[in-house]
């Protein structure tokens, strides 16, 4: 076999190739754009360009905003755009990934009660833990990020443990209940200690309009971090995605690789949810729109998903907050609008599959 | 090549093999036979280092648990009863994934990854089929691909679960006829569990009969398959017939008279 004449046609695995990124990146520099220039306040695209251009090192460009207006764009719109770009990336990530870990390609953040469990700290938190400005950690992502976790452990182990074989049904229906219970103690709490409701509430429907920069330093180490890790193991997702016994008898530690890469996932979804409350479905549409654009290898799905995903967000947020502007609706309503239906299709595409 | 030594092994916490000795020689291919249940794929698990044993396994004359788990993919590559098959990826990303042994973990493939990845598509004849998915295959198709995975890791040793189960009779032995083809012209040892006695017969140099997770009967295809030992430990009635030196194992049925199902 080692004299095997060399192969005529080229071997062309799976990869990211250049046009797909900046296809991605091209999408989400025109959301930025779009979420920067249009807002309530009517700001002049013209001279939001010049502030913008003012801002980079070389040019010096008089833009003509009020001092008012600058604070405008500088103090609520610009760090509204990046943290819905974070966010977004953050949980169409999430999803991907453990879409991948469990082979199921209906799994998301959701669903795996991750974000259930991040509402249950979250809400423990502001129920519970006063005047949390002294702190020197803030407690709120804290709690979210272990409430995570222990929400997709809990589902993960209950899936497993109910029925031998690993079917999708069973690992969905164990996110279900897992998210079901979780939230009845949330709701137990919120009616107990009713004058965090309003609180709780709002922060559940999930939305981007209290943030500043703060919240941005707040998640984005977070959300490198576990960027950096799942797009370095996006190629071991496509080894598991062989099966755990199959990886293993190629060399890959499939349990660690796991654990490894829903602690990342978690990690992203619970920085995500602290700061802009439950925003739904960003982690199933994503990957999905990314897998029928580009294929199911994880090689693309992964890196593309953060970039699509952070688009997705930022447009979603654009919607939100001018749809029946003044008032703002909140983001997760917009995202599941537009999710739900998808989500049904995906459904009906998996089940033709399978 | 293959060494075990007082091997025991469990599945699922019931012990499944019994103080089991068996030697596999290098370049040899070995056919696990036996009812269901006797501990043939719990065999090759061990062997492929997926289930923790009792006793010695020695490949290539090094127990098995001071390899590492990438050691151990260098040496045995394992194709199992019915392997998952993620329908969307490629033929090419496919038999690439039994490279992963060689890439670090966190890397990618490099050139000479490509360059086997190559060989084993043109030599499996799936080149044509490289930008597939692994779901538009037929079955006979998919088969050479999940054993192209399997050559990719360019391992000595293969281990092959009823490797042609789903296959239809035509099938079955290309398959078969392409893993002899391999193992004499890259010195490959085979050991392959399966249940079609004449096939096992005619590819294996040496079979062996297990029985309850342990050794029933050991030798060629002439001393194993006996029409005695096939009723004793299948429960089976069967003739079992020799023509120019090959046992061909025939199913009968006993004397039914009347009552027609």
């Amino acid at each position: 076999m080692e004299a095997a004449a060399p192969a005529r046609t080229a071997i062309r695995p799976t990869r990211l190739r250049p046009g797909m990124l900046l296809a991605g990146l091209g999408a989400l520099a025109g959301a930025v754009a779009l979420g920067v220039l249009i807002g309530p306040v009517g700001l002049s695209p013209a001279a939001v360009l010049r502030e913008l251009a003012d801002r980079l090192p070389v040019l010096d460009v008089t833009s003509g905003l009020s001092e008012q207006q600058q604070a405008i764009l500088w103090q609520i719109r610009v760090p509204r755009v990046v943290l819905g770009g974070l966010v977004g990336g953050a949980l169409a990530m999430a999803g991907a990934a453990y879409q991948g870990v469990f082979r199921n390609p209906l799994a998301d953040p959701y669903l795996l009660g991750a974000a259930a469990g991040a509402g249950l700290g979250a809400t423990l938190v502001l129920a519970y833990v006063p005047g949390v400005d002294g702190w020197p950690i803030d407690p709120l992502p804290a709690a979210a990020f272990l409430g995570a976790l222990a929400g997709v452990a809990a589902a993960y182990t209950l899936g497993r443990s109910a029925a031998r074989s690993r079917t999708t049904t069973t690992l969905i229906l164990a996110g279900v209940a897992i998210a079901s219970f979780l939230t009845s103690i949330q709701g137990f709490i919120q009616q107990r200690e009713s004058d965090t409701l309003r609180q709780v509430y709002n922060w559940i429907l999930g939305t981007l309009g209290t943030v500043g920069w703060r919240e941005v330093a707040l998640i984005l180490p977070y959300v490198a971090v576990s960027s950096l890790v799942l797009v370095l193991h996006r190629r071991l997702l496509d080894v598991l995605a062989l099966g755990d016994e199959e990886a293993e008898s190629l060399g890959v530690r499939a349990a660690r690789v796991r654990l490894v890469v829903v602690v990342a996932a978690s990690l992203a979804t619970a920085a995500a949810v602290a700061v802009s409350g439950l925003i739904g479905f960003v982690g199933i549409i994503v990957p999905h729109a990314v897998r029928l654009l580009y294929g199911g290898s994880y090689r693309r799905v992964l890196p593309l998903s953060i970039v699509f995903g952070a688009a997705f967000l930022v447009l979603a947020d654009l919607a939100a907050r001018t749809v029946l502007a003044p008032t703002e609706i909140p983001i997760g309503v917009v995202t599941a609008f537009f999710g739900a239906p998808f989500f049904l299709l995906v459904l009906r595409r998996t089940r033709r599959v399978a | 090549m293959i060494e075990l030594r007082n091997v025991s092994a469990a599945y699922n916490g019931r012990p499944v093999l019994h103080d089991l000795a068996l030697r596999v020689e290098m370049g040899s291919w070995v056919g696990l036979i036996g009812p269901n249940g006797a501990g043939k794929t719990t065999l090759l698990r061990a062997v492929a280092g997926l289930l923790p044993h009792a006793g010695e396994i020695l490949l290539s004359d090094r127990p098995l648990p001071s390899l590492s788990r990438r050691s151990v993919a260098r040496l045995v590559a394992y194709v199992p009863q019915r392997p998952l098959i993620p329908e969307a990826m490629t033929v090419t990303d496919y038999v690439l994934a039994g490279r992963t042994p060689y890439i670090s973990y966190l890397g990618a493939e490099g050139r000479e990854d490509l360059r086997v990845v190559g060989e084993v598509l043109e030599r499996l004849d799936l080149t044509d089929l490289a930008e597939r998915p692994l779901g538009s295959l037929s079955g006979g198709e998919l088969q050479r691909a999940v054993l192209g995975r399997a050559l990719a890791q360019r391992a000595p040793v293969l281990l092959l679960d009823e490797p042609t189960s789903a296959l239809d009779v035509g099938h079955q032995q290309q398959a078969l006829e392409l893993v002899d083809a391999l193992r004499r012209e890259g010195a490959l040892t085979v050991l392959s569990a399966t249940h079609d006695l004449t096939l096992a017969g005619l590819f294996a140099d040496r079979l062996v009969l297990l029985d309850g997770g342990r050794a029933a009967a050991e030798g060629t295809a002439s001393a194993v398959l006996t029409e005695q030992a096939i009723a004793r430990h299948y429960g089976a009635s069967v003739r079992v017939l020799e023509e120019d030196g090959r046992i061909l194992v025939v199913p009968t049925r006993t004397a039914v008279k009347g009552t027609r199902r």
